[in-house]
């Protein structure tokens, strides 16, 4: 047992709420040696976060350590006092947060920050700590390495900057390292090339890290084995390959379902028919530059049109100028062979009724201060001019229809409700005003896998039961898979690919496409192994981008 | 140069005490985390504490004359101590009453309340009372003249007070407390008026800012700005004497005047805090949701912005209120505020500031002027510690 690098014993951590200690995690064990990568995988809340924290004898505020033992290396992290958790941390142990854009300093240059641990620890002199530095930049593949370093955080990119923060947390050589979703914020393109560079970083130097993520692929790419959390309790624990394979738990099963769910394909559109929204070669701009250049693509009856893309490639800003927030510069809109004005302050009641939206973020889509009751209410009242007992009967049906309980929930405020609750109420407030066409703007990919899954579900019902039309914007090319009917590619503010979604996903692909469809992790533990051998490391992610 | 030796050679035993104390502390808990991380600094501070409390208590306890000299000194601290315990004493009960009887709503608002919030709407409710009921409580009218001068505050007649003056009477013979009490319904009642105004054309401006933006916002923010780069006080005061000119003889009409200054005035800040907080609420996606359904400017400002922005803004009203309050106080007390003779607390103090001199050897003269200001000042507290309570809260909540 003398190899064990990491011991947690029966660890115990509560928040205070309410006056009150409150149970978050319930007594988990985790055993961790040398050069050993263990993934943590659960929904939100499960306690992933806290227990990587903890694993630093670290808690956030509010939250204490309540029982149990977090062994580093003969030392219990619990117990130790203020000078030698300093001594470790940094040291030994080292962070990598989730969103590497929050967590730089923005008024230092990435060199700085990098040198700043070694230099404190007395690990190294400041110079050798910054030829280091760009040593490790040149090992994570970043561009021009010698000089990425003395650029503030702002002048370099999401995917760059998560590279540079695992070069930081490298500087000391630590023992361990944590990883909290490191990779979660970024496009498909810059995750594969950051996973890429973490593993191989991590092998290198033989490094110990625990690495937290809802992904499962991309947990099944990084770990040796799995430990899997719900609500603040193990639910089981396994090696990569025997966890996927054979999972033992229900709970485990579930998420491994997750990405089955697919809609059968539909019939082919009748092509005389005229389509319910129609984008007529579109360009727009923000100011005097151009973000979307001659954009054309029809939305049918009943139909769902993903359209796919990387963040920028504008994708919310075709949703906008559909909605005419923004007006386009040239092109036009039609819905149902009708030309639309093209700012939405020019249309009327009808029109303005007739396309919806549902937005990604559902916490800032519905008003804080306003119970559901009203939120679904006031398009009710709005558009169908019912009042008092009528309006509420109809309320308590959409409620009915997103499958809510309508005597419950009518009174509730949005911050009584869960993520996945609050889609479905941003959901029922699109069909209040009884549209034929509904704009879903990445509604998923703010929520869990199964919560996620529950609402392309029930998308797919309300499309079946209402014959609603869907955009549906993404970058989730699994959630294509799921629920579209055709599938338009955006990249850089134009239409790359157009199709049905079959001939997508079938080769021969545009190149762009393939890079994308090529990007998705997989739940194959070996299939980044294959795809850094099948393309060779400068043909993946943003590098291969760039080539294009 | 002695006493700086006396202040130095105090600090450095202190700091040798605290060491000696977080050792004996560590030896005596057998090193628990506490007392090991404990910084010496911190160790300091407790020290510190232990030596002014000891200090007080001896000083209360000194005695309040020595052969027949009145010490002030001790004189007004022990009126300043006795005052704070017995104000928190006041709100204790005070919470406690309220956290067995009325709904269950306020009996839960009551139980996670902080002493300091129950004090201050304990005397809100008090001064709003006060204010209200004023003409069936003070014993006099505010501008009776009733014969004897200058009687003294404490109604004791062998230091020169009168028990039908419980505070004594100012220079031309008016009660104080009925002119103090008076003066509550004055000062309070213009300054919530003034406020309110202040809110309502800084906050629908600022609304209206927020969302329009364009030439219209840039607008209104320069000539915002041009208003706020004047000093306010010396702006008003300058205001208020032109002001005071065009009125002329019609006393009440110098009021109105003042209301409306002050509120232009004040506006301009709240105005600043209502564009900001509605930019950031503008931006949300329900915002967006709205303006998409078709929803006018009306239904946008107060529907949808103004319960999200409640929080700040009522916040700002506290604390604007305090301020304009003050602003009323001080354009009393230079003169152009107020008129007589309408009781006001600014006018009160200024009128009996002179007392102020005697404080030294006869703390009950001198505490006539300390009464009015020190009415300004518990306001202001109370106002200050309810406001800090709702921040507090709702920014709690949003987590």
């Amino acid at each position: 047992m003398s190899d064990l690098l990491l011991k947690i014993r029966d660890l115990k951590i509560e928040g205070r709420s309410d006056e009150t200690w409150n149970p978050i995690i319930n007594g988990i064990d985790v055993d961790l040696k040398k050069g050993e990568v263990l993934g943590m995988i659960g929904e939100s809340g499960a306690g992933k976060s806290t227990v990587g924290l903890a694993s630093m004898g670290y808690t956030r505020d509010g939250v204490r350590i309540s029982n149990g033992s977090v062994v580093f290396d003969g030392v219990d992290l619990v117990t130790a006092s203020a000078a030698v958790k300093r001594d470790l941390l940094g040291k030994r142990i080292a962070y990598v947060a989730q969103s590497a854009a929050a967590s730089f300093n923005p008024a230092h240059k990435l060199i700085d920050q990098h040198s700043e641990g070694p230099v404190q620890h007395g690990v190294s002199s400041r110079t050798d700590s910054e030829q280091d530095g760009m040593e490790l930049y040149r090992r994570l593949r970043l561009p021009n390495p010698d000089e990425i370093g003395f650029r503030y955080p702002h002048q370099v990119s999401g995917g760059q900057l998560q590279r540079a923060m695992t070069a930081m947390a490298m500087a000391c050589r630590p023992d361990l390292i944590i990883f909290d979703e490191p990779t979660t914020a970024l496009d498909v393109t810059t995750q594969i090339e950051v996973l890429a560079s973490i593993r191989d970083i991590v092998e290198q130097f033989d490094t110990a890290a625990i690495y937290i993520t809802h992904d499962l692929a991309v947990v099944a790419q990084m770990a040796d084995k799995i430990k899997v959390l719900l609500k603040g309790d193990e639910v089981e624990e396994a090696d990569t390959r025997t966890m996927l394979s054979s999972p033992k738990e229900e709970y485990t099963k579930s998420l491994w379902a997750v990405r089955s769910f697919e809609r059968p394909a539909k019939p082919a559109i009748n092509v005389k028919a005229t389509p319910v929204v129609s984008i007529h070669n579109v360009t727009a701009a923000y100011g005097t530059v151009d973000v979307l250049h001659d954009v054309s693509f029809d939305i049918h009856a009943g139909r769902t049109v993903a359209v796919v893309g990387e963040s920028g490639s504008g994708k919310s800003t075709t949703a906008r100028c559909i909605t005419g927030l923004l007006p386009p510069r040239i092109g036009h809109i039609e819905f149902d062979g009708q030309q639309l004005p093209l700012d939405y302050k020019k249309r009327d009641k009808s029109q303005l009724r007739q396309a919806q939206m549902i937005y990604q973020m559902a916490d800032t889509a519905l008003n804080p201060r306003k119970s559901i009751g009203e939120t679904i209410g006031r398009p009710v009242e709005f558009y169908m001019g019912l009042t008092g007992k009528e309006k509420r009967k109809r309320v308590d049906e959409l409620l009915a229809e997103i499958e809510l309980e309508p005597t419950e929930y009518f009174h509730r405020l949005p911050s009584e409700l869960s993520g996945g609750q609050k889609q479905r109420i941003g959901i029922a407030r699109a069909l209040a005003a009884e549209p034929k066409f509904i704009i879903c703007d990445e509604v998923t990919s703010a929520l869990d896998q199964l919560v996620a899954e529950g609402i392309l579900r029930l998308l797919a019902k309300l499309q079946d039961e209402l014959g609603l039309s869907y955009m549906f914007i993404t970058h989730d090319l699994a959630t294509v898979r799921s629920i579209a009917d055709e599938v338009v590619v955006m990249k850089d503010g134009s239409v790359v690919e157009q199709g049905p979604k079959l001939d997508m996903f079938q080769p021969p692909h545009h190149p762009y496409t393939d890079l994308l469809l090529s990007s998705v992790p997989e739940m194959d533990p070996d299939w980044l192994t294959n795809l850094l051998q099948e393309r060779g490391v400068d043909n993946i992610g943003d590098a291969a981008v760039d080539k294009m | 140069m002695n006493a700086l030796i006396w202040i130095i050679g105090g600090l450095i035993a202190m700091l040798g005490a605290a060491w000696v104390f977080r050792l004996g502390a560590q030896k005596a808990t057998n090193n628990k985390p506490y007392f090991r991380d404990l910084p010496l600094g911190v160790a300091f501070g407790y020290v510190f504490a232990a030596v002014a409390l000891t200090f007080s208590v001896w000083y209360f306890f000194q005695p309040r004359a020595v052969e027949g000299v009145p010490q002030a000194g001790v004189i007004f601290f022990r009126w300043a101590v006795i005052g704070i315990l017995g104000f928190a004493a006041a709100s204790w009960v005070f919470r406690t009453v309220f956290r067995t009887i009325g709904t269950e709503g306020s009996k839960k608002l009551f139980r996670s309340m902080p002493l300091t919030a129950a004090f201050g709407i304990m005397m809100i409710i008090i001064y709003a009372f006060v204010s209200i009921f004023a003409g069936l409580i003070a014993p006099y009218g505010q501008e009776e003249i009733l014969g004897a001068a200058n009687v003294v505050a404490g109604g004791d007649p062998a230091l020169g007070g009168d028990p039908e003056f419980p505070l004594g009477t100012d220079q031309i013979g008016r009660d104080i407390l009925s002119r103090l009490i008076y003066g509550a319904q004055n000062t309070v009642g213009i300054a919530f008026v003034t406020t309110c105004l202040a809110f309502l054309l800084g906050g629908t401006l600022g609304f209206l800012a927020a969302v329009l933006g364009g030439w219209l916002d840039q607008l209104l923010s320069r000539m915002v700005d041009a208003l706020m780069a004047i000093p306010s006080l010396i702006f008003s005061l300058l205001l208020m004497t032109i002001a005071t000119a065009w009125a002329g003889s019609e006393a009440w009409l110098v009021t109105i005047y003042m209301i409306f200054i002050i509120a232009v005035i004040d506006s301009t800040r709240v105005f600043r805090l209502s564009r900001a907080v509605g930019q950031s609420i503008v931006v949300m996606d329900y915002i967006e949701a709205a303006k998409l359904r078709g929803e006018g400017l009306g239904y946008l400002i107060f529907r949808e912005i103004l319960p999200n922005a409640l929080a700040p803004l009522l916040a700002e009203f506290g604390l604007r209120f305090c301020f304009v309050f003050l602003t009323i106080a001080s354009l009393s007390f230079l003169g152009v505020g107020i008129q007589p003779p309408k009781a006001d607390w600014g006018t009160m103090v200024r009128d009996l500031s002179q007392f102020i001199n005697f404080a030294s050897f006869a703390p009950n003269v001198a505490v006539t002027p300390l009464l009015a200001a020190g009415a300004i000042a518990l306001l202001t507290v109370a106002v200050n510690f309810v406001v800090d309570w709702m921040l507090h809260k709702s920014s709690g909540l949003k987590e």
